[in-house]
């Protein structure tokens, strides 16, 4: 008896090991299972010193002790003669896949209409799966790096862009990431802009906008604690809030390994009598917080942030709990602009699905470098580094006009933040409508 | 004395002592402060329902341990496998009118039947080489089908979130006229979800049923034979492997019922959805004493109450620390677990 205890004593440590080494969301485990069975590319020197360096940067504790995680084979794209090469890491598989996979369909449908023009600046898209994994992402631009990839498209989600873009600062190969909105993506490093506006900005955007708008006075924050994403957008959050009047009576954490239950931050906001609650995080466990709030008979208002985008596409989603949700996001669907709606009508042809920011942001980084590269004369032979220097040059001076963004276009500064003021939208009958 | 706060041990132990003081504090002033007993009164029911789930899944883990003295690690996986058929199931079901009622029990009787093949081709092709094998080589194999179950839920339905259909609400009209969809009963100044109700029924039901079933009828008195000595039991007459078979088999469909509840309360499925609750069951099942049915759903009650309160009281972030410290201390001071058998070994 006393043996089979400690049997499972130790199996018990056993898996809390194997559960700890793919960080959070345990389908990095799954996918890391799946991938060594993968034969394993030639390493590259960055291999080795790359975990360490990503794990300081993302303030990870727990790093997967394998450094041969290779990524999955790379879909082959259609090989375009005299093409820039275009790299980019996104969550094609796992919780955020709906982000990686729009970024990237995107992306695609402007490589797609700028390739079939009579521009002279032609592209070769590549998109590498980093499963929202900042180890996976390092990875997976190594891959790209290997490929000859001249000009990036960073990552789409802010975990994974912190590891690229140290990577891609070093190896100075210029980056504009089409969604990854962490200060730290672009702190300290010339090389690389956001086409979204950055997580500070959205905190202090919601709280001016509750504020202003008059949406509620006792404020509850439910936020994850061990996503830089949230906390930063928190962050920043409680500091306007403060400086709008709002009270915040309830501020609630979670995190990766307690993710199901919210009923204890749920119902610290009810008894608080909280009537708006902010929610500064991904759509995955946001759809659980409305149904749980929805099942105890708790209806505050709703206020998202740009990852709530997606949580109608989630399959089998309740778009009824979704209703009257707020988000801010600097593009809109249903918007009447004539290259808004041809984006949109090509999107749902293609994928058969209304396309979300992230698809637009996509579309629009792939533009803004059609651009920048045509008026730096630049061509496919210069090398990353050439290039590099014609487009720190070039976007610190353009003015882009895209499908996000005002019709005054967007400008960059010296950091690579974007001049982008998010939206105000409202889920109303299972779409998003715009507040203003 | 501020001085000595730069070390690190005393500066860590004042923390804690703070800690332990807010603690106590928070604990305090909810138990006195207004609202607080109402406050307190939902964290029970709040853990009630988180444990009753918990509960479910270790009547699982600890049948299949009691009878075939074996962890099914793989348990909380065949879960998944049942959540995910039992939403295939309900999205395929297209019945008219009044008899869309059933289409939640149909979908639930589906996953029941598929787990069931599953549990039983798992023994059969994975367990039963084993069976003369140590338990360590055992266990191992169970880990392996964990993460082929995982893998393979990964494949075929890949990792996208799926949304579970909420089974157990009920639509009404309320007093203006319009159309209301109920999810909870309001119970003086608390609710409690049809969810929570309906799982603990079932527990309590599969709990009751098992406990007959072990000790009543035939095929029970001879799981029990074989679990005090598969030798013997076979001199006896009794088919070991039939009866190991029939142990996953009811484990298997069990977890699919686990499945569809826990996905109904919980509505986010995942290939992984089954592996952080399968953990949790199989240490409640420790908790009340693996092997012992009633110890199961006692132990799935008792760590979902002290998870909430840990979380309310303490903290989100060391919830599960103290969850798992106080499994710790109940080892040391009673190694069978709350309701365990002591058996002592003859030598």
């Amino acid at each position: 008896m006393k043996k089979k205890l400690l049997c499972a004593l130790l199996a018990l440590s056993m898996l809390f090991v194997l559960a700890a080494c793919g960080g959070a969301p345990a389908e990095n485990t799954d996918a890391s299972e799946t991938e060594t069975s993968t034969p394993a590319e030639p390493s590259t020197p960055d291999d080795t010193a790359a975990p360490d360096e990503q794990a300081e940067l993302s303030g990870e504790t727990e790093t997967n002790p394998e450094p041969a995680d290779t990524p999955n084979e790379p879909t082959p794209a259609a090989p375009v003669e005299g093409a820039f090469k275009l790299g980019g890491t996104g969550p094609l598989t796992g919780g955020a896949a709906i982000y990686g996979n729009a970024a990237k369909n995107g992306a695609q449908i402007a490589v797609d209409e700028i390739n079939a023009s009579d521009s002279a600046v032609k592209f070769d898209l590549r998109y590498e799966d980093d499963a929202h994994d900042a180890e996976k992402a390092v990875n997976a631009y190594n891959a790209l790096k290997d490929w000859g990839m001249q000009i990036s498209l960073g990552s789409v989600t802010s975990k994974p862009a912190e590891a690229t873009s140290a990577e891609s600062f070093a190896d100075n190969i210029f980056s504009l990431t089409p969604s990854a909105s962490s200060p730290a993506t672009i702190a300290g490093k010339d090389n690389v802009f956001q086409m979204c506006f950055s997580d500070p900005n959205q905190g202090t955007a919601s709280a001016e906008y509750i504020g202003t708008q008059n949406l509620g006075s006792k404020i509850a924050v439910i936020w994850k604690s061990d996503d830089v994403y949230s906390k930063g957008i928190r962050d920043t959050f409680l500091e306007e809030a403060d400086a709008q009047g709002l009270e915040v009576v309830s501020d609630q954490t979670f995190s990766d390994g307690n993710a199901t239950d919210f009923s204890v931050q749920l119902n610290d906001a009810k008894t608080k009598e909280a009537d708006l609650v902010f929610l500064p995080m991904y759509y995955e466990p946001a759809s659980l917080i409305l149904a749980q709030a929805s099942a105890m008979g708790y209806a505050p208002k709703w206020f998202g942030v740009d990852g709530m985008d997606g949580i109608l596409t989630m399959q089998g989603f309740d778009a009824s709990l979704a209703e009257g949700v707020m988000l801010l996001t600097p593009f809109n669907a249903d918007s009447s602009d004539e290259a808004t709606a041809k984006f949109v009508a090509e999107y749902e042809k293609r994928f058969g699905e209304k396309p979300n920011q992230f698809a637009a942001d996509g579309y629009d980084c792939v533009y803004a470098y059609c651009q920048a590269l045509t008026a730096a004369n630049a061509t496919p032979d210069m090398d990353a580094a050439t290039i590099n220097g014609l487009m720190k040059e070039q976007f610190t001076t353009m003015t882009f006009h895209g499908l996000t963004g005002t019709e005054s276009g967007l400008t960059w500064d010296e950091t690579g933040a974007v001049s982008k003021s998010p939206k105000g939208m409202v889920i109303t009958n299972g779409a998003y409508v715009g507040m203003d | 004395m501020r001085r000595f706060f730069g070390y690190a041990p005393i500066f860590y132990f004042c923390v804690r002592g703070e800690f332990r003081v807010n603690f106590i504090i928070q604990f305090i002033s909810s138990l006195t402060s207004g609202g607080g007993g109402y406050q307190l009164l939902n964290h029970i029911i709040n853990g009630i329902s988180l444990g009753s789930v918990y509960a479910i899944i270790a009547l699982g883990y600890t049948m299949v341990y009691g009878i075939a003295k074996m962890l099914n690690f793989a348990h909380g996986d065949v879960i998944m496998v049942g959540a995910y058929v039992c939403f295939y199931a309900f999205g395929a079901l297209k019945l008219p009118g009044a008899l869309a009622v059933f289409a939640p029990l149909i979908a639930i009787c589906a996953a029941v039947a598929v787990c069931t093949l599953l549990g039983v081709t798992i023994e059969k092709l994975a367990y039963k080489p084993l069976r003369a094998a140590p338990s360590l080589a055992v266990l191992i194999t169970a880990i392996g089908i964990s993460y082929f179950l995982q893998n393979a839920a990964l494949l075929l339905w890949s990792s996208s979130p799926k949304v579970f259909p909420s089974f157990f609400v009920f639509k009404s009209v309320n007093e203006a006229g319009e159309a209301v969809t109920l999810r909870s009963v309001q119970i003086g100044s608390v609710s409690v979800s049809f969810v929570t109700i309906v799982t603990i029924i079932s527990c309590v039901v599969i709990m009751l049923w098992l406990t007959w079933f072990t000790g009543r009828t035939k095929m029970g008195k001879a799981m029990r034979a074989c679990s005090e000595d598969k030798a013997a039991a076979q001199l006896m007459g009794i088919d070991v492997n039939a009866t190991i078979s029939l142990t996953f088999a009811i484990g298997s469909g069990l977890a699919a019922i686990a499945g569809a509840l826990l996905c109904s309360a919980y509505p986010n499925l995942v290939p992984t959805t089954g592996s952080m609750p399968g953990i949790k069951a199989f240490t409640a099942a420790v908790f009340g004493g693996i092997g012992s049915i009633p110890g199961a759903f006692l132990g799935g009650l008792l760590l979902g109450v002290l998870e909430i309160f840990a979380k309310a009281y303490i903290s989100v972030q060391l919830s599960d620390a103290v969850v798992f410290a106080v499994l710790i201390v109940v080892l040391l001071v009673k190694p069978t677990g709350l309701l365990g058998r002591t058996v002592r070994e003859k030598v």
